[in-house]
């Protein structure tokens, strides 16, 4: 059991992550106080052009030196710093956050037709599979996720979210099962500019996991959300699927929904079963993902987690109860459950 | 009759295949592919039993294959495997042929002018009135008619080889007969097989078939109806008999 | 000095109190155990294999089956079976020849692998209230799809999808040929998968006239010996199957005796009745893997790129290699036998001794083609020791898609695994040819049977997925995590990239 929150501006206006924060809390029920995490998108417009890569050092004199030397070697460090926290009495500080804006250099990846974000996949996968006390928990462009272990308000206190401006949010609070709560076990989980939300257990990991890995992917975070990340950037970045097409993949219709389907329907669900069949999330989930210019929430195909949305002006709202909606805009309109298995996408306008 | 000829120069064996497929049904009974060159397949699984294919150029490998019924006349050297698996029709090659010639083949002829390679006639089987029967004008190379089930297999050595000069002729050979023109050292056969002057009624059997290939390439057959031939068979027709014990 | 005689395998008698003397006993057994003497059945046990077809129609449970009554000295090097083995090639100095499948206590892995099932975590789902999703598709996927959204337009798919079986379990029944089984048999199982949605294959033997009304639902192969293969039969089979190896004797060829080649089975094959059929041990216009795809093109374009072209080679030591190289062949499935998979015969060194487990060739062959990035090309089937749901589980959560049984079938319609199918004598009715026998099976009844187990199969596999909170099988389909080793080795824990129990 987790709690999730995700909200869209269309117009890309920004909100401050107070709202957020209350809203998260408020659902502090369906959390354990072992993780927490917030990411918004927008926050960096100085450096929108280059990679914002978080991570969490173990030990900033050992481990930080190795990272510098990685990322020169694959192209240019354009700014680091440290990211500012603040002590909370309810939350341990095992790791140092930092931050990098980076450029990678194209030129080493001849190969590639997208050469920059292969090159930042590449990185990632290679620092946290090898466990060199660097865990680099988000990657993408004008976006940081900002996640700990603790209650929401103090994580949310820790990095001082309300100091962030963005247009698009997603928020969690973890209950954790398969891995105690370490911080990078907190959601969200990011992959260059996707950003996922999970509240559920994958029954199918096992499966998702071999597939995406056989596409170089590497699920290193022991936990079953991650692949959700890389499925999201596999169907939709490298096959170039809609959002929409790839939620229809990762939760399609039953097949006697399929064969009653006119043929021509028929033939497109059918070829989605037959061709990702190993993308296909089994067991209790509700998801929120995000990237830079939608939001998308969805839940397994029997809805065995909850998940409403409501809308207020341009903002869409997702998240796995109204009461926590209604705490960042009482007035929000339209509340609705989203079909099991259909997707809510809000998508920026501007 | 209704007439074809397509240029197959630089064409796939599946739309090559797909335009033989269409003439068929559209009445075709000659069909001429000129410039062949390496196509495989050509043939394969057709039917048609009035259909004659003539083939200009050096198609690729099983040629014929599954064929039941068609004609196809070479005019150039074939690739290994002409006639694999063939159930009905013929496949004459102006010219010489890969290994594994009429590999498994049921039924129907096919005739090579000149040469084949390795393992001609390979588990060459009968079935009621279907014998098939491969007829090679020069010399076949090792394993010939290997594991030999059934039909007909004559090598005739024109043009001064040796129709047979390599080793295992007839290994594991368990119905079906080999003649060869002239001589045979015993050298040159396989395990199971023995070998005997013919008698006048193979002789007489076997004719007609001479008769026919010589025609097919307009070669005088009267010097191959005078020669003296030697067939190879099996020494038994259950050659694994006493091969096992029950458990 | 003669060996003389060997102890007893089986000691039969006939409780004289219960037996009423009715004969049943005496007509059932093919192998001439009983004979009338008098007013008393006489028994021979020595002729005796444990078929239990007179226990089966005694009428008074009069007859007990005694095994090993009599042993040699034990031994643990010197079994019973090798000191037999020695006298028999001391006698005869042949190759021993025996049926059904690996009959050597070698430990089984389905058997050190546990299941997986949920608590609170995660709900199970109970499939007879909620859906519960078994449909497979056998055959060549896209590795992605290419789709144009137009706004107010229609969702177009541009990727064509090559033919594909759809079967409604992941069960479908291997290839057994007539003349290895009979034609009853096969009818019956015919029936079965045709009533199921499934598929079973012909065997080598050609296909028999009487299956034509079934053919949608059988798959067609072609083997070595090109047995019955011409473009008629290739054209009525729903995919066609090119037999390389067989689990039971990887490496060698077939070989059905004469005498198993009655007129019907002559005809089938398309051979001359009573003459051996020889499977040569390779195919020979496959000398190389390139020649492999050219068979499969071969047969794909002799049937117009209609079917699904499939791939069976014996479970070895290389096997993950060699799937590799066949997914690269054009085939769109491969289907791999286990050495504990079945035959009508096969020489005992073979069938007890070469290949590997089913398991542990699965699991390599899944990893390694995704590994290669080439799963998607190929459907894997497994075969060959599939004896219950739990398997068929467990072989699909390590990365197989669909399996095929054999034995299973066989015993869902009589067999009791005796294991003297290679004499051709089957008191049940299924591995012989002699009319006499064959007319027992009943191909109704006996597809009712095999319906029944496949069904209850399909049933139990739903449960088990149901408990794992998987409602659909692609979802179960190389999910190791889902398993566990139960004291198996660390190497085999590796191949099988499965934790232990407890991890």
């Amino acid at each position: 059991m987790c709690g999730i929150i995700g909200v869209i501006d269309r117009r890309r206006q920004c909100m401050d992550g107070t709202k957020i924060k209350e809203a998260l809390a408020s659902m502090d029920e369906r959390g354990s106080g072992e993780g927490a995490g917030y990411v918004a998108y927008g926050i960096y417009p100085d450096y929108k052009d280059y990679y914002a890569l978080h991570v969490f050092f173990d030990n900033i004199r050992e481990n930080k030196a190795p990272l510098d030397n990685l990322l020169e070697k694959w192209g240019t460090i354009i700014h680091d710093e440290q990211i500012k926290t603040y002590e909370q009495p309810g939350l341990r500080k095992v790791h140092t956050p930092w931050r990098y804006f980076f450029r990678p250099d194209r030129g080493m990846m001849p190969k590639s037709t997208t050469p920059d974000e292969d090159i930042v996949t590449h990185i990632v996968m290679k620092v946290n599979s090898e466990r060199n006390g660097a865990l680099i928990f988000s990657s993408g462009k004008n976006l940081g996720v900002f996640k700990a272990a603790g209650w929401p308000e103090d994580v949310a206190n820790f990095y001082r979210i309300q100091d962030y401006q963005g247009y698009l949010w997603l928020a969690h609070n973890r209950y954790p099962t398969n891995t105690a709560g370490w911080w990078g076990g907190a959601h969200p989980f990011n992959l260059l500019n996707w950003s996922v939300v999970h509240n559920g257990e994958i029954t199918s990991y096992g499966t998702n996991r071999r597939y995406i890995e056989s596409y170089g992917y590497k699920c290193t975070m022991y936990t079953d959300t991650e692949v959700v990340a890389y499925l999201v950037d596999l169907l939709v970045r490298k096959h170039g699927l809609s959002e929409k097409m790839a939620v229809r993949a990762l939760a399609p219709p039953f097949w006697d929904e399929i064969d009653r389907m006119p043929a021509k329907e028929q033939e497109l669900n059918r070829a989605i079963r037959l061709t990702y069949g190993p993308a296909l999330m089994n067991g209790p989930f509700a998801i929120c993902v995000a990237n830079e210019n939608s939001l998308v929430g969805f839940t397994d195909r029997i809805k065995l987690r909850p998940l409403v949305s409501g809308e207020s002006g341009d903002r869409l709202f997702i998240s796995s109860e109204e009461a926590a909606i209604r705490r960042i805009d009482p007035d929000v309109e339209n509340i609705t459950m989203p079909k099991a298995g259909e997707p809510v996408i809000g998508r920026v306008i501007a | 009759m209704k007439t074809l000829t397509i240029d197959a120069k630089d064409i796939h064996y599946t739309p090559l295949n797909q335009q033989i497929r269409a003439a068929i049904a559209d009445g075709a009974k000659e069909i001429t592919l000129n410039n062949v060159l390496g196509q495989r397949f050509i043939g394969d699984g057709l039917r048609g039993d009035d259909v004659t294919i003539t083939v200009n150029g050096v198609p690729g490998g099983d040629l014929g294959m599954f064929m039941s019924g068609p004609t196809l006349i070479v005019h150039g050297n074939a690739d290994h495997a002409p006639g694999n698996t063939m159930d009905k029709g013929r496949v004459i090659i102006h010219g010489s042929a890969g290994d594994a010639v009429a590999h498994s083949m049921r039924g129907g002829r096919v005739y090579v002018r000149d040469n084949i390679g390795y393992r001609g006639g390979i588990h060459m089987k009968k079935y009621l009135e279907k014998r098939p029967i491969l007829v090679v004008g020069g010399s076949a190379r090792a394993f010939l008619g290997e594991s030999m089930a059934g039909g007909l297999v004559i090598v005739l050595g024109l043009g001064g080889v040796p129709p047979i000069a390599e080793q295992g002729v007839g290994s594991g050979i368990h119905g079906g007969e080999i003649f060869v023109r002239g001589p045979v050292d015993n050298l040159c056969l396989g395990n199971g097989t023995k070998q005997a002057p013919v008698t006048e009624e193979e002789r007489a059997m076997i004719r007609p078939i001479i008769e026919d290939f010589a025609q097919s390439f307009g070669i005088d057959s009267t010097p191959l109806l005078a020669a003296e031939y030697t067939r190879i068979a099996a020494v038994s027709a259950r050659p694994f008999a006493n091969k096992y014990t029950l458990e | 000095m003669s060996i003389g005689s060997t102890p007893l395998r089986f000691r039969v008698t006939i409780d004289p109190d219960r037996c009423m003397n009715c004969g049943r006993c005496i007509e059932n057994c093919s192998y001439g155990v009983y004979r009338k003497e008098g007013d008393s059945i006489r028994i021979n046990s020595r002729n005796c294999v444990a078929c239990h077809r007179c226990l089966a129609f005694c009428p008074r449970d009069a007859i007990e089956i005694e095994e090993k009554p009599g042993d040699y000295r034990s031994h643990p090097v010197w079994t019973r079976e090798i000191r037999e083995a020695v006298f028999n090639q001391a006698k005869t100095g042949r190759i021993i020849s025996g049926g059904m499948g690996n009959a050597l206590p070698w430990p089984i892995i389905f058997d050190r692998l546990v299941l997986d099932a949920c608590q609170v975590t995660n709900p199970s789902i109970d499939p007879l209230r909620e859906p519960m999703e078994l449909r497979t598709y056998i055959g060549k996927k896209p590795s992605s799809l290419s789709i144009r959204e137009r706004p107010g337009k229609d969702v177009e798919l541009l990727t064509k999808l090559t033919p594909n079986l759809q079967i409604e379990t992941p069960i479908m029944i291997g290839h057994m040929s007539y003349g290895a089984i009979s034609l009853p048999a096969q009818q019956a199982m015919a029936r079965a998968v045709h009533r199921i949605g499934t598929f079973m294959g012909t065997g080598e033997g050609g296909l028999h006239q009487s299956l034509y009304p079934y053919q949608k639902n059988m798959i067609v192969q072609v083997a070595s010996g090109r047995f019955g293969v011409d473009i008629d039969y290739l054209e009525r089979g729903a995919a066609i199957e090119i037999k390389i190896g067989q689990g039971a004797k990887p490496g060698i060829g077939g070989h059905l005796p004469g005498e198993k080649v009655c007129a019907d089975v002559a005809c089938t094959r398309m051979i001359p009745e009573g003459s051996d059929a020889i499977s040569p041990a390779p195919h020979h216009d496959i000398y190389s893997i390139e020649d492999l795809k050219q068979l499969v093109h071969g047969l794909k374009e002799a049937t117009e790129w209609k079917k699904p072209v499939f791939v069976k080679i014996a479970a070895v030591h290389n096997t993950a290699a060699i799937a590799a190289g066949i997914a690269r062949s054009g085939a769109d499935a491969v289907v791999i036998d286990g050495f504990r998979g079945g035959t009508g015969s096969a020489p005992v060194v073979f069938r007890d001794h070469v290949g590997i487990p089913i398991e542990a060739a699965v699991a390599s062959v899944d990893a390694k083609l995704r590994s290669q990035g080439i799963r998607n090309e190929v459907s894997i089937i497994a075969s060959g020791g599939i004896r219950q749901s739990a398997d068929v589980a467990k072989i699909i959560c390590l990365g197989a898609d669909a399996v095929y049984i054999g034995t299973s079938a066989l015993v869902a319609m009589g067999c009791r695994v005796c294991g003297t199918c290679n004499r051709g004598m089957c008191a049940w009715g299924i591995a012989t040819q002699k009319p006499e026998l064959t007319k027992r099976l009943d191909p109704e009844t006996n597809a009712v049977q095999v319906e029944n187990l496949i069904h209850g199969w399909t049933l139990e596999l739903g449960e088990l997925m149901g408990a794992a909170g998987i409602n659909s099988i692609e979802s179960l389909r190389g999910n190791r995590d889902r398993l566990r080793g139960y004291m198996l080795d660390e190497g085999l824990l590796n191949v099988l990239d499965v934790k232990t129990v407890g991890a």
